[in-house]
């Protein structure tokens, strides 16, 4: 339903945007995780148009695809396929919540007719149907949050795009939305493109392309990515975590001892972790120090971004 | 003040603005040498209390104590002994990175050169001290800016969002930092809406909606305040499974997690008693496994009610 291939975007001097390609099938979440400044505002908005990409410096071509249009030649029909919520979006605060909504409605052309059945079925849908006729301005910025999808959705796009829609939302709220939109993807076979500074959003993702300076460093499911680390994040407990720390990075097998408020995480050579859990149980206590837990542990997609960029540099 | 009197220490404290409260009789105290965590969405009341605790703004109700000081009558001298790193980072682009420092050490009144270096030293900045700060990447300001609010040795340091929106290899470096100075004596108070990035914190208090409704250790808060054990379920199909899991009565909490469920259920209930569960609904479970619980699953067990109204 996306596909891109080879997008290039410069501002001046600046390369927001350095030969990304990406795919996302209907039915699918592809979460774009990267810090701010990697580029996934801009990959966002060139995808729906928004902006032009600048010409690939290897003189390949560039290509946008939504839904079976070429974005750059048949812009109009390509945006009708999508639905946008960016990361800041506008409503009218004096408008009620209905009012905000038809007004999306009739600039997506939902004929008069149909535009009152549904916006009452989005608004059921996203759970504002008891606030049709509060004003926007006095809305909770979850229920803003709420409008704003809502309104992406009026026209039923087949293709998602939503620019950080959770950043510094309140965590219930961020569980409501992501129940909404995983329901709308497994219901109306939605494709989507979701970005996120939050790694542990992107594994409610069904996959996960890591962006960094403009490029896509790592891509793939959550459970792929994690499968690299699998029985070699070892979690150790006691006291003092200093002589803890010292103890783990003096194994050879370690490769990495990761200080958390009250206990150690440690990435461990593939295939060492029994050896390794059986000799810090001997060394640290003879050196001074106390393990109450050492225990192997799932790891997190952070430990699989923080490996990769290691073993890259 | 005594050594073992805590850093911090708040009863009641409240601010409001009109008719909105914005914290909301929160208590709670910090004890030398701890770093601790203040978690919570935008609007939760985080940089509301930090500037209470710094004297900037003045309680509507309660009461404060930082370092000794009362947070509405000794505010200069709390001042003198805090550093604060804000989220946007007070830094001058034109000056360099030693330019900067000598300047936050002028305004505090420290004149000790040496402690320059060993700010320099200890943030790993050397190689830059003449570089002018419109030059240096978003990850060594943040440094610089640490720098900036540790150069008149404060027994306590703030920092407001530290880390917001740098990558993860950033953040881990940076809380190595974080550690570094804490090492030194100082003890931090540091706010974040990263749910993962307060399990690097000793202690973390949960905001919501001006409330602190929780503070203690992560593991702890995971022990006692999450009110059972979490699992992940991966179930075909899935939806219908949700459905299931929604409308039993031992399940606590289920939801979406993108492939898969996460489930809360009572200590008590087994895999075993999941996968009967769906099975009788003619529902097949591929996997299913107790995890663990995430500071996420704390914060939502916690949460009573939506923050709409």
């Amino acid at each position: 339903m996306i596909e891109v291939k080879n997008l290039f975007k410069q501002f001046g001097s600046l390369v927001a945007v350095n030969g990304l390609s990406l795919h996302v099938a209907q039915g699918e979440i592809y979460g774009l995780v990267g810090p701010d400044g990697a580029g996934k505002t801009t990959t966002i908005r060139l995808i729906c148009g928004a902006l032009k990409p600048s010409s690939a410096p290897d003189g390949e071509s560039t290509e946008i695809h939504i839904g079976g249009f070429n974005v750059l030649r048949q812009t109009e029909q390509a945006r009708a396929q999508i639905g946008y919520l960016p990361q800041r979006f506008s409503l009218y605060e004096d408008l009620t919540v209905l009012e905000n909504l038809r007004f999306f409605a009739e600039v997506r052309g939902l004929p008069a007719v149909n535009w009152k059945p549904r916006c009452m079925e989005i608004l059921a849908f996203v759970g504002l149907e008891m606030f049709t006729n509060r004003r926007a301005g006095q809305l909770s910025g979850g229920m803003k949050q709420k409008l704003g999808l809502a309104a992406a959705l009026v026209h039923r796009p087949k293709i998602l795009l939503l620019d950080e829609p959770t950043s510094g939302v309140d965590p219930v709220t961020r569980q409501d939305f992501w129940q909404l939109i995983i329901r709308l993807v497994a219901e109306e076979g939605v494709a989507l493109l979701v970005s996120t500074p939050y790694m542990d959003e992107a594994s409610r993702c069904s996959r996960v392309g890591f962006m960094q300076k403009g490029c896509l460093i790592v891509e793939g499911t959550p459970a792929e990515l994690r499968s690299n680390l699998n029985d070699r994040v070892i979690e150790v407990r006691g006291q003092p975590l200093s002589i803890l720390r010292a103890v783990a990075r003096a194994d050879e097998a370690v490769e990495e001892a990761q200080m958390f408020g009250d206990r150690l995480h440690l990435r461990v050579r593939r295939g060492t972790a029994q050896e390794v859990i059986a000799r810090l149980t001997q060394q640290i206590p003879l050196s001074g120090g106390q393990v109450t837990r050492l225990r192997l542990i799932q790891p997190q997609l952070e430990d699989v971004f923080i490996a990769l960029v290691e073993t890259q540099l | 003040m005594s050594e073992d009197q805590a850093v911090i220490q708040v009863r009641g404290l409240t601010k409001r603005f009109g008719d909105f409260t914005a914290v909301d009789h929160i208590s709670f105290e910090v004890q030398a040498g701890e770093v601790v965590g203040y978690l919570g969405p935008n609007g939760s009341g985080k940089t509301t209390t930090i500037r209470m605790l710094l004297g900037l703004l003045r309680p509507s109700e309660g009461e404060g104590n930082v370092l000794g000081y009362d947070i509405r009558r000794q505010t200069e001298q709390l001042r003198q002994k805090s550093g604060y790193m804000s989220q946007k980072f007070a830094l001058y682009n034109d000056l360099t990175v030693r330019e900067n420092l000598a300047f936050y050490a002028g305004v505090y009144g420290t004149t000790q050169r040496s402690r320059l270096a060993e700010v320099i030293e200890l943030l790993g900045l050397h190689g830059l001290e003449d570089v002018r700060v419109s030059q240096i990447s978003v990850g060594w300001r943040q440094r610089l800016a640490l720098g900036t609010a540790i150069v008149h040795r404060p027994r306590l340091l703030f920092l407001d969002e530290p880390t917001s929106g740098v990558d993860p290899n950033a953040r881990r470096a940076f809380w190595e930092l974080i550690y570094a100075v804490v090492a030194e004596g100082v003890t931090a108070l540091v706010t974040t809406h990263y749910m993962d990035e307060a399990e690097y914190c000793g202690r973390v208090g949960i905001m919501r909606l001006g409330k602190l409704l929780a503070i203690d250790t992560p593991s702890a808060l995971k022990e006692q305040a999450l009110p059972g054990l979490a699992w992940d379920i991966f179930a075909e199909p899935l939806l219908p499974a949700l459905t299931v899991l929604e409308h039993c009565p031992f399940v606590l909490r289920a939801g979406l997690a993108g492939d898969h469920l996460r489930a809360i259920t009572p200590r008590d209930v087994s895999g075993t008693d999941l996968e009967n569960l769906l099975s009788q609904a003619g529902i097949a479970s591929r996997q299913l496994e107790q995890v663990e619980p995430t500071l996420e699953d704390v914060f939502l067990a916690l949460a009573k009610g939506p923050e709409d109204t």
